[in-house]
C-alpha cells in the first residue's frame, strides 16, 4: 500500500526514498537497543533493590553506550579450530534476520518500510530464520558447550514455531488478511476492540474473551521461547553450557549476536502488538490518535511488552529441555488448537 | 530400605557415540574450581568424575607446624562460608582435652553465631542453587539479608567473613551492646524474606520441575556414602548431631529436624534437599530466638581463656553438626603446644562423593542442579 | 487429564505469584550504596563499620618493646622484627606508656600481603603497641608497597641511629670477649 509511506508522499518514489526508508528503522532499533540495554540493566537492578549502572553519566544512562565501546574495543578472537568462514558469518545472519523483519512492521499508519500484503507471513518466515545464524554458531565454534548449546536452540526455535504459527494462522482467521496494517485498522476504535478482547464485533464474543486471551498468552510464551528469554533461555544457560552458542564470540561478534537478540525481542512485541494489541491505534478512540502518535503508541505498547521480557528473565527460573518440548508439544500446541477452533467459531458466528 | 529409583529417561537403545566433556574448573556453575568429568550419551549422563584438589592448601599438614591457637584462623577458612560452626567443634575439642569448662554465657553466644551461621550458609545454598536454576533474583534477595547477619559478626568478632572468634575456653571479644536487638530485627527481616523466597522460588512450578524427582539418594546409599547434613535428611534420615549427640547446649532448646518427605516427587530428591535447608532455617531461628531469651548478659567472656596451650599426651574426635554435615577434628596430641596430627572430616567432601551415584542416568541441565544442591565449598573439599 | 489442567495452572499461577513479588521489589528503596561517596565508615545505613573491624593493623613504635610475642603469634609469619640489643647506659627512651625498654627496634616490618587479619598478634602484645584499625583501603599497585617498615614510617629511628646502635652494640661486644679472654 503506497500511500501508507509518508517517505514516499515527500520525495517521490526514488533511491534515495528506499535508502532512507531501509535506514529509518536501523536507526530507531539503534536508539531502542540503548534504551533497552540500560532498561535490563536498571530494570534488574531495581528488582533486585540494587542501583545499576551510576558511573557512567547521571544515574548511569550513558552505560549502554560505554558497553558498546567496550566490545568494539574488544579483541576480536577466532577460535583456531573453528570453521572461520562460518563463525564469522553467524552473527551477520543472525542480525540480518532479524533485521529483515523490521521490513514489514508498520510503525503508523503512515510508515511502514515495505508495504506488502503479507506481512504476517513475511515475519512467521524470516523469523526464524535466525537459527541457521545460531546453528553455525554453535556448530563452527567447534566447541561442545556451543554444538549443544546451537542444537538446543534450534530444537527449541523449531518447535515453538508451531504454536506461534498457529496463534498467527487464528489472527488470518479474525482478521481476514495477512496485511498488518489491514489487521491494525481493524482494531481501532477503543481497546476493546483489540484482538485480545476478540477484535471489533458484537457482544458474541464476551464468551471467546478467554480464548482469546489464553491465544494472547501462548503467542507470548511461545516468543519468549524464540527469542531465547527465561524461562526459555536454555541454549545460553550459563548454569549449565557457559554462554552457549555465542561461548566462544567476543568483541564486536558477540556483540552482533548481543544486538540480534535485543532486535528480537523488539520484533515479537511489536507482533504481539499488531496481532493483538491494535498496533498503532490508541486505546482511546480518536483521544490521540493519528499518524505521529501512531508511532508514540506503537512503541509504547510494544516496550510494555518488551518491560515484559525483562520482568520475567528476572523472576522465573530456567527449563529442562525435555520440560521445554514438554511446554511446547504437550501444553502450548494443544490449547492452541482449542482457542483456533473457539475463534473461528467466534467468526462465523459474528 | 528403598531401591534405586531412576528418572525414567529410557537409555538410548542405539548405540551412540558418548561425548567426554570436562566441566570446570573455569564452569560458572560448579561452584569454584572442581572439575567434573561427565560422559554424556546424547545430553544424559552416564558418568561422571569428579577431579578435586585445585584448591588445595594442605591444611592438614600446616596444621601440624602451628600452635592450637595458630589453627583457627585455617579452620575458618575450610568452610568459609559458615566459618563460626567450623569453629566449634575445634575448640569444644580442645576443651574437652584441656578439662577446661566455659562459661554459661560463652555457651549461649557460641550456639546463637553458630545457628545464625547456619542461616547465613543455607541462604547462599538455596541462593546459589536458584542461581543454577536461572533464577537470579532469590540470589541477591539472600545475599542482602547474609550481609545484616555478616554485620552482626563484624560488631562482635571485627572479621565479616573469616571470624577467629571462637577461642579455647571462651570467645575473642565479647558480643556488642545492642546485640540483642541486632538479632531480634535479622531474625524478623530473614522470615519476611523466607516467605518471599519460598513463593518466589521454591514453591514456583518450573523450579519443582526443574528438581522434583531429580537426583535422587535413597537413604540406604546416602548411608553407604556416609553422607551427612541436610542431604541425608532429604533422603529421610533424621539425624542431626544437635539432636542425637547434643553437643553445647543444644539439648536445652526445643526445635525439630526437618526431614524430606517427597512432597512433590520423591524422597530425597533436589527439592527435598532445598525444603529441608528452608527449614532448618526455620528451625535456626527458633533456637535463636530460645536462646535470646535466657541470654545470661553477665559474665567475662575471656576468664576461662588459657595463656598458653598446651595439650596433655592423647587423641580426641570432636564433631559438631555444621551447616553442610558432619564436621570433625581428629587431633592428635604428643603433648607439644603443637598438634602431631590433624584430620578434617569434611562434610563437602564426604558429600561430594555420593555425586555420581546421584546423577547417573540424569540429564546434562539436571547435573547442575545436583551438584548445586549438594552444596559444596571447594575450600573444604579440597582443604 | 486433571493432574495436567492443575499442572499447567499452577505453572501460569506461581509464575504470576513471582511476578509479583518481584514488582514489588521494583519499587522498594534500594539497599546498595554508592560505595566511595558513601563511606562504611562514616554510615552507609546497616552497613557501616563498628570500631572494632579488623583490618590494616597500626603499630605504634613508641610503645613497642621488641619482644617479638607478636611475630611468634603470627600463624602466617608476616611480620618480621630485628632489634638490637642497647648497651648499658645507653638504653632506649622509655615506652610512651612508661615501661622500661632495652632492646632498639630497628626494623618492624609487616607484609600485609600475607596477613590474614586474624587478630592473635593484638591479642598477644603485652604492651597493647600493634592494633587493628578500620583502615581498609590501601590496595596498591606494587606488592612491596604493601610490606610497611613501621620504624620508617613513623621515623622512629634514623638510619644512623641504627648504624650507631648496632657499632655500639658490636663494640660492646668486643670489650666483653676481651674481657672474657684477658683474665685468662
Ligand atoms: S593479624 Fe594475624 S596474620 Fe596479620 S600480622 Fe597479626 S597475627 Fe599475623
Ligand atoms: S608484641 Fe607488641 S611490644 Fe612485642 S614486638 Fe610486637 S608490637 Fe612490639
Amino acid at each position: 500500500m503506497e500511500e501508507a509511506n509518508f517517505v514516499f508522499n515527500m520525495i517521490g518514489e526514488n533511491w534515495i526514498a528506499f535508502a532512507i526508508i531501509s535506514l529509518l528503522p536501523m536507526i530507531f532499533l539503534l536508539a531502542y537497543a540503548l534504551i533497552a540495554i540500560l532498561g535490563e540493566l536498571k530494570i534488574s537492578a531495581f528488582i533486585q533493590e540494587r542501583l545499576g549502572p551510576m558511573r557512567t553519566g547521571p544515574w548511569g544512562i550513558i552505560q549502554p553506550v560505554a558497553e558498546v565501546v567496550k566490545l568494539l574495543q574488544k579483541e576480536d578472537i577466532t577460535p583456531d579450530s573453528a570453521n572461520k568462514p562460518l563463525f564469522n558469518l553467524a552473527p551477520f545472519i543472525m542480525f540480518a534476520a532479524s533485521y529483515a523483519g523490521f521490513a514489514v512492521i508498520p510503525f503508523s499508519s503512515y510508515f511502514v518500510p515495505s508495504g506488502i500484503n503479507l506481512g504476517l507471513f513475511f515475519l512467521l518466515a524470516v523469523g526464524s530464520l535466525g537459527i541457521i545464524g545460531l546453528l553455525m554458531g554453535g556448530w563452527a565454534s567447534n566447541n561442545k558447550y556451543s554444538l549443544l548449546g546451537g542444537l538446543r536452540a534450534v530444537a527449541q526455535i523449531v518447535s515453538y514455531e508451531i504454536p506461534a504459527a498457529m496463534v498467527i494462522l487464528t489472527i488470518a482467521v479474525m482478521a481476514g488478511s495477512l496485511d498488518l496494517q489491514e489487521i491494525i485498522r481493524q482494531q481501532s476504535g477503543w481497546f476493546w476492540n483489540w484482538f485480545v478482547f476478540g477484535g471489533s464485533g458484537g457482544w458474541i464474543k464476551i464468551i471467546f474473551l478467554p480464548f482469546s486471551f489464553i491465544m494472547c498468552i501462548i503467542y507470548i510464551i511461545a516468543s519468549l521461547a524464540e527469542t531465547n528469554r527465561t524461562p526459555f533461555d536454555i541454549p545460553e544457560g550459563e548454569s549449565e553450557l557457559v554462554a552457549g552458542y555465542h561461548t566462544e564470540y567476543s568483541g564486536m561478534k558477540f556483540a552482533m549476536f548481543f544486538f540480534a537478540e535485543y532486535a528480537n525481542m523488539f520484533i515479537v512485541s511489536a507482533i504481539i502488538t499488531i496481532i493483538f494489541f491494535g498496533g498503532w491505534n490508541s486505546p482511546f478512540g480518536d483521544f490521540m490518535g493519528g499518524p505521529i502518535w501512531g508511532v508514540f503508541w506503537f512503541v509504547s505498547k510494544a516496550f510494555v511488552f518488551v518491560f515484559l521480557q525483562i520482568w520475567l528473565r528476572w523472576t522465573l527460573p530456567r527449563l529442562r529441555v525435555d520440560q521445554l518440548m514438554y511446554v511446547s508439544w504437550k501444553v502450548l500446541l494443544p490449547f492452541s488448537f482449542v482457542c483456533f477452533l473457539a475463534l473461528s467459531l467466534l467468526v462465523m458466528l459474528k | 530400605m528403598s531401591e534405586k529409583k531412576y528418572i525414567d529417561i529410557e537409555f538410548s537403545q542405539l548405540d551412540s557415540e558418548r561425548m567426554r566433556l570436562f566441566m570446570g574448573p573455569q564452569h560458572p556453575s560448579t561452584h569454584g574450581v572442581l572439575q567434573l568429568e561427565v560422559e554424556l550419551d546424547g545430553e544424559i549422563v552416564t558418568d561422571l568424575i569428579p577431579h578435586i584438589g585445585y584448591l588445595h592448601r594442605c591444611f592438614e599438614k600446616h596444621a601440624e607446624n602451628m600452635t592450637y591457637p595458630q589453627i583457627i584462623p585455617y579452620i575458618d577458612r575450610l568452610d568459609y562460608i559458615s566459618s563460626m560452626n567450623n569453629e566449634l567443634p575445634y575448640v569444644m575439642g580442645l576443651e574437652k582435652m584441656l578439662d577446661i569448662q566455659v562459661s554459661e554465657k560463652v555457651e549461649y553466644i557460641r550456639v546463637i553465631f553458630s545457628e545464625l551461621n547456619r542461616i547465613a550458609n543455607h541462604q547462599i545454598a538455596i541462593a546459589t542453587f536458584g542461581l543454577d536454576s536461572g533464577a537470579f533474583t532469590p540470589f541477591l534477595y539472600y545475599f542482602r539479608d547474609r550481609e545484616m547477619i555478616l554485620t552482626i559478626f563484624e560488631k562482635a568478632s571485627g572479621g565479616r567473613l573469616l571470624y577467629n572468634y571462637f577461642w579455647v575456653g571462651g570467645l575473642a571479644a565479647d558480643v556488642h551492646p545492642t546485640f540483642k536487638e541486632d538479632i531480634t530485627e535479622a531474625i524478623r527481616i530473614i522470615r519476611d524474606t523466607n516467605a518471599e523466597i519460598l513463593n518466589l522460588l521454591l514453591k514456583n512450578k518450573i523450579f519443582i520441575d526443574r528438581t522434583a524427582n531429580v537426583g535422587i539418594l535413597p537413604a540406604d546409599i546416602a548411608i553407604s556414602y556416609g553422607v551427612t547434613g541436610p542431604i541425608l535428611r532429604a533422603s529421610g534420615i533424621p539425624l542431626d548431631l544437635r539432636k542425637a549427640e547434643p553437643y553445647s547446649i543444644y539439648e536445652r532448646f526445643d526445635f525439630d529436624i526437618p526431614v524430606g518427605n517427597g512432597e512433590v516427587g520423591t524422597v530425597g530428591d533436589c527439592w527435598d534437599r532445598n525444603i529441608v535447608r528452608f527449614r532448618e532455617m526455620e528451625e535456626s531461628c527458633k533456637i535463636i530466638e530460645q536462646a535470646l531469651k535466657t541470654f545470661p548478659s553477665q559474665g567475662d567472656v575471656r576468664e576461662n581463656v588459657p595463656k598458653r596451650i598446651r595439650l596433655p599426651k592423647g587423641e580426641i574426635y570432636c564433631k559438631a553438626e555444621n551447616p553442610k554435615g558432619e564436621l570433625g577434628f581428629y587431633i592428635i596430641s604428643d603433648g607439644k603446644d603443637k598438634p602431631e596430627r590433624v584430620k578434617v572430616r569434611a562434610p563437602s567432601f564426604v558429600n561430594l562423593s555420593a555425586l555420581p551415584e546421584m546423577s547417573r542416568g540424569y540429564m546434562f541441565a539436571d547435573l547442575v542442579m545436583i551438584l548445586g544442591s549438594v552444596d559444596i565449598v571447594l575450600g573444604e573439599v579440597d582443604r | 487429564m486433571k493432574d495436567y489442567f492443575k499442572n499447567v495452572w499452577l505453572g501460569v499461577w506461581t509464575a504470576l505469584i513471582g511476578m509479583r513479588i518481584t514488582i514489588d521489589h521494583l519499587f522498594r528503596k534500594n539497599v546498595t550504596v554508592q560505595y566511595p561517596n558513601v563511606h562504611p565508615k562514616d554510615k552507609a545505613g546497616w552497613m557501616d563499620m563498628p570500631s572494632n573491624a579488623r583490618n590494616r593493623l597500626y603499630v605504634d613504635m613508641d610503645e613497642c618493646n621488641g619482644c617479638n610475642s607478636c611475630a611468634r603469634a603470627c600463624p602466617v609469619n608476616c611480620i618480621s622484627i630485628e632489634t638490637v640489643r642497647s648497651v648499658p647506659g645507653d638504653a632506649p627512651p622509655p615506652l610512651a606508656s612508661g615501661g622500661k625498654r632495652n632492646l632498639w627496634v630497628s626494623q618492624f616490618e609487616i607484609d600485609f600481603t600475607k596477613c590474614c587479619f586474624c587478630s592473635l598478634c593484638t591479642e598477644a602484645c603485652p604492651t597493647g603497641a600493634i592494633v587493628m584499625t578500620t583502615e581498609f583501603e590501601y590496595s596498591s599497585y606494587n606488592r612491596y608497597d604493601l610490606v610497611y617498615n613501621f620504624v620508617k614510617l613513623q621515623n622512629s629511628m634514623s638510619d644512623e641511629k641504627i648504624a650507631e646502635v648496632k657499632e655500639k652494640w658490636a663494640e660492646h661486644q668486643k670489650e666483653k670477649k676481651k674481657e672474657a679472654v684477658e683474665p685468662k
